[in-house]
């Protein structure tokens, strides 16, 4: 009798932590939920740690859904004045010093955004995550002080530019803590860590974290939020070619 | 004759002069050949380790290849076409593949382009051999100046990262089996080689390429210039034939471009001795009045005495020629044997290799002689031209012109 009730105990507790934990694409929809703004306006900071020196680069960025977006680089003096600007799947940038706008295709897309850790095309991600990787919960562990859900993400289709990741979840904000990409062959490439978070418009968002390029030697590149607004009107003139040489 | 004899004895005559200008000619004559030479010899030798090293008998693009346009790499691939399979299979064609990569050499990244090739394709001069090292996971072989730029010895492993054919990411390591010496910087400079059926698998491009290149001497004999008639199989399956004329046009231009450079250097000293030419025969003909007044009193007719001063002033080329040959002919011969190194070879931007071997051909050594003759001649005869008017009783006198 005894050892039935324990059974049961050890059944019915098993079944309620089962129902508590989310399955892998739940996680998933809620990181693209939380993650999601119709619109945001966001003044950031770059700090890039090279070889010699570090180099800290500011930004304002004006983001419309997943497939608008437009930058502006206000800080050093030798990049203020460049400008970002993403429509769908396409890339144009313009140099003041030059003049000229150039769109970044192909293999320029792989090339690092002013010498940090992330390269355009880290920049350019804006597909929903869900519908890019099938995702498992594999275990959980602690970031931040927070508990978080380790969940392994497999790409649903070969086209997806990192065939696996590893995120650290927050089990109550899902709020990504930490993210590890890898290669096709199973190699790490990338790594994220959030270093801190902030609540913005009652919303956790990242607002220090770090990139790291794993082939890379070197600190990484820090990504730091100094002000986020978030579902506030952009007008549509920003979105256009026309304002890059504005 | 007796004129010829004549204008050898007055030059005879003329002494130190004579030499000054024969001297001051024989500098522009042999600055000339040994320029002529080294362009020509630089030409030679780029073609020919080009020719060894990349292009052989003439490549076979696909049909969105562009080697000035790294942008067309992502789509620059297809199928071999079985007709150039089987060349391949005959190891008479190299089929490559290219796709853009990069390696970490210490952890620094660096853009790089990856290239398939057959361990055991002998086309071109690459030494593909080392590629064949089965106890290796990934073989790279790399060029002198790839592993110069990029710190990369013989067993060193560095990470080589790339995207598939879907673009997705993937990377592995690798290990520098060999670095090749090569004068072919476009086979060398940001360049890795990998084992062709390797790369195709890892980038999930299998049987692909982006450029066959064929073996020396094809197309030229029956059954290969079938194969090879562009207007047959491999056109119809989107590669498109591209032949030595073609590929080695570029390198040709810039040696041309390089000649006129130095052309301009000829012509101010190619100048300046027939300004010592022309100066020589102005001043004889002043000097000579009553010489040329007693000749034609003699029965020469005036153009007979043109004749001969003309022939004065060319006869200093022949002079020069001479003591070019004198001074400057065992250098040539030495250098044509045994080349010589001009520091920065590698950054003329062709082919040289480690030594340069100028190319005196006959060829350039009498077009030159024949040239300078005649140019000789002509500004000799433009100064001579003014004894026609001169009138006997004058100049016996020692006035006119």
């Amino acid at each position: 009798m005894t050892r039935n009730c324990i059974l049961c105990l050890c059944l019915s507790l098993g079944l309620c932590l089962a129902a508590e934990a989310p399955s892998g694409a739940e996680i998933l929809k809620k990181v693209d939920e939380n993650g999601y703004a119709a619109t945001r306006v966001a003044v950031s900071e770059m700090v890039i740690h090279l070889a010699r020196n570090t180099r800290t680069v500011r930004a304002k960025s004006w983001v419309e859904g997943a497939d608008k977006s437009f930058t502006e680089f206000l800080y050093p003096a030798r990049d203020a004045g460049t400008k970002m600007l993403k429509l769908k799947d396409e890339l144009w940038m313009y140099t003041p010093e030059t003049d000229r706008t150039i769109k970044i295709s192909g293999h320029m897309l792989r090339q690092s955004v002013m010498g940090s850790d992330l390269s355009y095309e880290d920049m350019m991600e804006d597909r929903k995550l869900v519908d890019l990787y099938d995702a498992e919960v594999t275990g959980e562990d602690k970031m931040l002080g927070r508990p978080c859900w380790i969940v392994k993400l497999t790409a649903k289709a070969p086209d997806v530019s990192y065939y696996s990741r590893e995120v650290w979840v927050d089990k109550e904000r899902y709020l990504p803590l930490r993210e590890d990409r890898f290669a096709k062959s199973g190699k790490l490439l990338k790594t994220t860590e959030v270093k801190s978070v902030a609540q913005y418009q009652g919303r956790w968002f990242a607002d220090r974290a770090t990139f790291k390029d794993a082939l890379r030697s070197g600190e990484g590149t820090e990504f730091v939020v100094d002000s986020l607004r978030l579902n506030v009107p952009i007008p549509d003139y920003i979105f256009s070619k026309a304002s890059l040489r504005k | 004759m007796i004129i010829l004899r004549l204008a050898i004895r007055n030059l005879r005559g003329a002494g130190l002069r004579t030499w000054l200008n024969a001297i001051a000619l024989s500098f522009a004559f042999v600055a000339i050949i040994f320029g002529q030479g080294m362009l020509r010899g630089m030409n030679k030798q780029a073609e020919d380790a080009s020719t060894a090293f990349e292009y052989a008998g003439g490549q076979y693009w696909h049909e969105d290849y562009d080697p000035y346009d790294p942008l067309t790499l992502e789509n620059a691939h297809a199928p071999v076409p079985p007709v150039l399979e089987s060349l391949a299979a005959a190891g008479k064609a190299a089929p490559i593949l290219v796709i853009p990569g990069s390696i970490y050499p210490q952890g620094r990244l660096k853009p790089v382009l990856l290239k398939g090739i057959d361990p055991a394709q002998k086309v071109v001069a690459i030494p593909t051999a080392a590629l064949g090292d089965t106890t290796e996971d990934l073989p790279l072989l790399i060029g002198s100046r790839t592993a110069t730029a990029t710190g990369l010895a013989v067993g060193d492993q560095v990470t080589v990262q790339w995207r598939d054919a879907d673009g997705a990411f993937d990377a592995r390591d690798g290990r520098v089996v060999q670095i090749m010496e090569t004068s072919v910087g476009t086979v060398d400079i940001g360049q890795v080689w990998l084992p062709l059926a390797q790369l195709q698998e890892l980038a999930g491009m299998r049987g692909e390429a982006t450029l066959v290149t064929v073996a020396r001497g094809l197309g030229r004999t029956g059954h290969d210039r079938i194969v090879l008639n562009s207007d047959r199989v491999p056109n119809g399956a989107g590669w498109q034939f591209r032949d030595p004329e073609f590929l080695l046009s570029d390198l040709r231009q810039m040696v041309a471009s390089k000649t006129i450079g130095q052309s301009i250097m000829f012509v101010v000293l190619f100048l300046l001795a027939m300004l010592a030419i022309f100066d020589t025969q102005l001043l004889s003909v002043f000097r000579r009045r009553r010489e040329i007044g007693m000749l034609i009193a003699l029965g020469m007719t005036r153009a007979q005495v043109i004749v001969l001063f003309t022939l004065e002033g060319a006869l200093h080329s022949i002079f020069a020629a001479i003591l070019g040959t004198l001074y400057a002919g065992p250098l040539f011969i030495y250098l044509n044997r045994n080349g010589f190194t001009i520091p920065g070879m590698d950054s003329f931007g062709f082919a040289l290799g480690d030594r340069l071997y100028p190319a005196f051909t006959a060829g350039l050594i009498f077009g030159t002689t024949v040239l300078v003759f005649v140019v000789t001649a002509f500004v000799a005869w433009l100064p001579a031209r003014r004894i026609a008017k001169l009138k006997p009783t004058d100049a016996l006198a020692g006035r006119g012109t």
